[in-house]
């Protein structure tokens, strides 16, 4: 039904159409209602300042759409048709912004943040560490013989690159403990990790840190990094620990 | 003299196999010699005893093999060697009421009667299959001649009677001399306190402390006395305290660190103890009377390993307050701190001598590996006592003449032999091997009578408390459950 509708329209139509062709030779084009005005396209932009920055920096984003129903910006999600915002990239990035017009179209606009890694100085990383892992990287524990709580050559050189490490970071305050292996008296072993603490101490103090930086805390036998019996883990156990305590 | 008895090798059943009088080094005659007199005037006072069968618990130190003496290839040390203990029967207590609450309360009484006399150290106590059928609640219900002659053949029997009534317990104990028809009873006691498990067990310690004190030369039983220890049950390390037969097992401090070397004093009121926690490794001092921690002064390094004087004044122990740790008397409040040692290596876990309070053990690094030393509390006269291996943990005698100590005494990697507990005769130095070669023995305490050591060893697995006898015989465990160690028996 709605065909045969649809096909005398169509009918009525062409006809019109041809009386108008007809009709129009030499005669004044009868008024016609204008076509629908075209959708404007949207509109995208987007900034950063600075477009580079050292790693652990940050960049603002500023951005302005025209035209447009919605916005992405990659990495970011859905946006505010204008706004800004504050990253930080830990690598150099390229933000996409997406301007979405009501008729689906769409234009984009990018801009790069290059992001600029430092070759890494002697005994300076990363600013990303944190103070903790800087610490554990560099300040090393000093291991120890049987029974024994002077410094060994490997101790004596640890001890050293601890030293230079902590020159770097004259405000941090740092506790050494002195732990032991299972073996022997409880009590002896709290008197032998008092001096490997000590030692440890004297020898950082001997190497030029301060000494009000050093607190010494012995463990004795009480809190083993290894708990199995065997020469390896005993070797582990017997150290002067290093413990960020301030900073 | 009242408490051990040391007697030369002569006369107190020494065995020695292959072995001649001149293969001793004079040493060693010596050393004998001087315990003579000591011996001498025991045995008159143990004569005068004999009538009512009274041996004193002895103990032979002796020797250790010199190594041009190898002739002496075997040794035999022990309690009482060459002298009878005294046969005593211990028949179960009876009932003396109707009350239905008497079969618990005599089931504890007797088991810790028996095991109070069985682990005593002065008796040998008859095996109850040997028992009459008959057995006395009272005087009147015993017949000498059953108990006198074998099967029991004993010298002595302790008996009597117990009776529930409403919340009161009753208990009526006699001790008879079964050899003596005419006047058999050495003791009667009678004891009443509320009807608990824990009164039962109290008795029982009570009446046997009497009949030890009677038959065992006048020297007060242990079996009401305390050990104080560490255990880690609850997940941390805190200081506990049981019954000396490992009863009453009580939690003491719940500090939520760890608690380390705990002390009892003299009088039986504070514990001093080491503390390891966010401060560092410190004194700290618990009062039973309070039930709570009390202030004691906070000295800089580690300060571990108190010690009471046996007159509760002083306490002996280990810091690094002034560099290296070194041995330290101060008043029992912590104040005027005094050092008494000074030397490069750790020195640590000082005890006085509980006779004198005039002299001190402690343990010393300045030589390398570990060894015991004595000296006076002014640190003048200093003794080296062991002169090799590892010798760590030095508990003094209450008589004043025997270090008990542990030690590892073939040193260095692959050797032989365990660390074990030793006893050495502190004038001629020397000693006996009390436990051998199984798990680490630590830690060892005197017990009051000097009759006992209690230690702490791995030989099972985890580190339990155990007991033996101070010449290292009837060894058995107290704890079991989480690591338990650093036993410290009570001073009376």
């Amino acid at each position: 039904m709605i065909g045969r509708r649809d096909s005398s329209i169509l009918f009525a139509t062409l006809v019109f159409a041809l009386m108008l062709v007809t009709a129009g030779c030499g005669k004044k084009p009868q008024p016609v209602t204008p076509p629908p005005p075209p959708v404007l396209a949207p509109t995208a932009s987007i900034t950063a300042n600075p477009n580079s920055i050292d790693k652990g920096g940050s960049v603002e984003l500023q951005w302005r759409t025209g035209n447009a129903t919605s916005a992405t910006i990659d990495g970011l999600g859905q946006v505010d048709l204008i706004g800004s915002k504050t990253v930080t990239p830990t690598d150099s990035t390229t933000y996409r912004l997406v301007a979405k017009g009501p008729d689906g179209q769409t234009s984009e606009s990018t801009v790069r943040v290059t992001v600029n890694t430092p070759t890494p100085q002697h005994g300076e990383e990363p600013v990303s560490l944190t103070d903790q892992q800087w610490f554990e990287q560099n300040v090393k524990d000093v291991y120890f013989d049987y029974d024994s709580y002077d410094l060994n050559a490997s101790g004596q050189q640890a001890v050293a690159a601890d030293a230079k490490a902590l020159a770097q970071k004259p405000g941090w305050k740092i506790t050494v403990q002195g732990h032991c292996d299972e073996r022997g008296s409880t009590e002896y072993n709290l008197t032998l990790g008092d001096e490997r603490a000590t030692a440890v101490k004297n020898a950082l103090v001997a190497a030029g840190v301060d000494a009000s930086r050093i607190q010494t805390r012995s463990f004795g036998k009480e809190q083993p990094f290894c708990t199995e019996s065997n020469d390896a883990c005993w070797q582990q156990n017997r150290r002067g620990h290093f413990v960020l305590s301030g900073h | 003299m009242d408490t051990l008895e040391v007697k030369s090798q002569w006369s107190s059943g020494l065995i020695t196999r292959d072995s001649e009088p001149q293969g001793l080094k004079p040493g060693v005659l010596n050393s004998t010699g001087g315990a003579a007199e000591t011996a001498h005037s025991q045995g008159r006072r143990v004569r005068k005893g004999l009538k009512t069968s009274i041996f004193a618990l002895l103990i032979s130190v002796v020797i250790c093999p010199v190594p041009s003496t190898a002739q002496i290839d075997q040794i035999k040390t022990g309690t009482g060697l060459g002298v009878e203990k005294v046969r005593i029967a211990v028949p179960d207590f009876k009932p003396s009421t109707a009350d239905t609450g008497n079969a618990d309360l005599l089931r504890t009484f007797n088991t810790t009667l028996f095991n109070d006399l069985s682990y005593a150290g002065i008796f040998d106590v008859v095996s109850k299959s040997f028992y009459p059928l008959t057995v006395p609640g009272s005087p009147q219900e015993i017949q000498l001649d059953a108990w006198g002659n074998p099967p029991p053949n004993a010298a002595m029997v302790a008996f009597g009677n117990l009776g529930k009534t409403g919340d009161d317990l009753a208990v009526q104990g006699w001790l008879f001399d079964v050899k003596n028809p005419t006047s058999p009873q050495v003791l009667g006691k009678q004891y009443r306190e509320k009807a608990t498990t824990d009164n039962a067990r109290l008795i029982a310690h009570k009446f046997a402390d009497e009949i030890i004190f009677r038959i065992g030369g006048g020297i007060p039983g242990v079996a009401e006395s305390k050990i104080v220890y560490i255990s880690g049950r609850t997940g941390h390390k805190e200081v506990w305290m049981m019954d000396y037969d490992g009863q009453s097992q009580t939690q003491i401090t719940k500090m939520g660190a760890i608690a380390l070397s705990p002390r009892l004093s003299p009088d039986g009121s504070r514990i001093a103890y080491t503390l390891l926690g966010k401060n560092g490794v410190e004194l700290s001092m618990y009062s039973l009377e309070l039930n709570k921690q009390v202030t004691f002064p906070r000295f800089s390094g580690t300060t571990q390993t108190a010690a009471w004087s046996p007159d509760g004044l002083k306490l002996a122990f280990s810091s690094s307050m002034r560099g290296d740790p070194e041995i330290f008397i101060a008043d029992a409040s912590g104040a005027n701190p005094r050092r008494v040692t000074a030397n490069r290596g750790g020195n640590s876990s000082p005890v006085f001598n509980p006779k004198t309070g005039a002299q001190i053990a402690f343990v010393s690094g300045r030589t390398g590996l570990p060894q015991i030393y004595t000296s006076d509390v002014d640190g003048t006269n200093l003794q080296r006592m062991t002169n090799t291996g590892y010798a760590v943990s030095p508990s003094w005698s209450p008589n004043g003449q025997f270090l008990a100590f542990a030690w590892k005494r073939n040193y260095g990697p692959g050797a032989p032999g365990g660390q074990d507990i030793y006893v050495m005769d502190i004038a001629s130095k020397q000693w006996v091997q009390l436990t051998h070669e199984s798990g680490v023995n630590d830690y060892p305490s005197w017990s009051p009578d000097g009759r006992h050591i209690v230690f702490e060893s791995t030989r099972e697995g985890g580190t339990q408390i155990w007991t033996m006898l101070a010449d290292g015989s009837q060894q058995r465990k107290l704890t079991s459950g989480g690591h338990n160690q650093q036993p410290c028996w009570s001073f009376k």
